[in-house]
């Protein structure tokens, strides 16, 4: 379906971006009480997801600083999770690199991996899409998705204080993890990586300062990408052959 | 518990601005300007090398429990894995890993 006014390109957009309300919602939910769990005041809690805008980083900063980690590796080991969003930003750059400089601005701040990867997949299938519908369509993707975060995560704080210990909440920030890594397992490299990472963390947690972390994160990233090379070039061979 | 609330805000600050200056980085002012082979395919893999390596000593050795294996949370965390690899499925194995939790623990008293 090609759309060719600015009205059904909003509706197209908006509709790719709403089945991730089922991610959304419970996600954000789950942060608001973890958040709360972890001592934040409601301001605290929505000043973070309101400006931060990353689940899996906001969840990162919570883990460490409830383990006590230097305000330094805190920061690292946040902004290393959302080092991903480099490559959106990279992969967005050719198609909406001529939007004005505000606009980007504003691009930039909802930029979030579910409207990443509807847009990206809409303008690679209609090349020829003009610029304000794109905008159009990057902005309605978002809609369902970056409000829905917000009032969530106020549910989520409020309902919080409710909840008693004996629900293991504590539990909620690990399960969380291990439910948005494993369906990125998707190949070899991805899974031998995720493996380095685990022994490597386990191995190194003596190291002070959480920078065992650090460590584990880099040679499973050296790791992953080592087998990705290798696994391409005896592809080539093949071919070659 | 986050007692030390000046620096829980210099956190939320400092991180807000970092993740900003990412995904501000290339749409804004670097362009169409490309990222090297060689950094892109480091880069694929930062999420899989972070979070399994800050999960796995939560799940050895829980807070909760003083440190001690749990294993009503192994196991948690293993189902929680099973639905997440098998049906690709975030809100399926939260909800897996939480009913796992919650069952054992009732089971075991």
């Amino acid at each position: 379906m090609t759309s060719t006014n600015p009205k059904s390109v909003f509706w197209a957009g908006l509709r790719a971006g709403s089945p991730f309300i089922l991610v959304v919602a419970p996600f954000a939910t789950l942060f608001g009480v973890v958040a709360t769990e972890a001592g934040l005041n409601l301001v605290e809690t929505m000043t973070m997801t309101v400006l931060v805008v990353a689940g899996a980083a906001q969840f990162t900063a919570l883990s460490l600083m409830l383990d006590q980690a230097p305000t330094f590796i805190v920061l690292l080991t946040a902004l290393a999770v959302n080092l991903r969003m480099a490559m959106y930003s990279a992969a967005l750059a050719p198609h909406l690199g001529k939007a004005p400089l505000g606009m980007r601005a504003l691009m930039a701040y909802f930029m979030v991996d579910q409207t990443f990867a509807v847009a990206v997949k809409r303008y690679e299938e209609q090349p020829g899409m003009p610029l304000n519908h794109k905008i159009i369509y990057y902005f309605a993707s978002i809609l369902p998705v970056v409000p829905l975060w917000y009032a969530f995560s106020l549910i989520g704080a409020l309902a919080g204080k409710a909840i008693p210990p004996e629900y293991s909440l504590d539990f909620a920030i690990p399960i969380c993890f291990i439910a948005l890594t494993a369906p990125m397992l998707r190949s070899l490299p991805h899974l031998l990586a995720a493996l380095v990472s685990v022994i490597a963390a386990l191995a190194l947690v003596w190291v002070p300062f959480s920078m065992g972390l650090i460590l584990a994160a880099l040679l499973a990233m050296i790791t992953g990408a080592e087998v990705e090379r290798r696994l391409n070039r005896r592809k080539f061979e093949r071919q070659g052959a | 518990m986050i007692t030390d609330k000046a620096n829980l805000w210099l956190v939320i600050v400092l991180l807000a601005i970092g993740t900003y200056v990412i995904r501000f980085s290339f749409l804004g002012l670097l362009g169409g300007r490309e990222l090297p082979e060689w950094l892109l395919r480091h880069l694929r893999y930062v999420a899989v090398a972070v979070m399994p390596g800050l999960v796995a000593p939560l799940v050895v050795w829980p807070a909760a429990t003083g440190g001690n294996l749990d294993a009503s949370r192994l196991l948690a965390a293993l189902a929680a894995f099973a639905l997440g690899a098998w049906l690709k499925n975030v809100v399926a194995a939260v909800f897996g890993g939480f009913v796992t939790l919650y069952g054992l623990q009732y089971l075991m008293g």
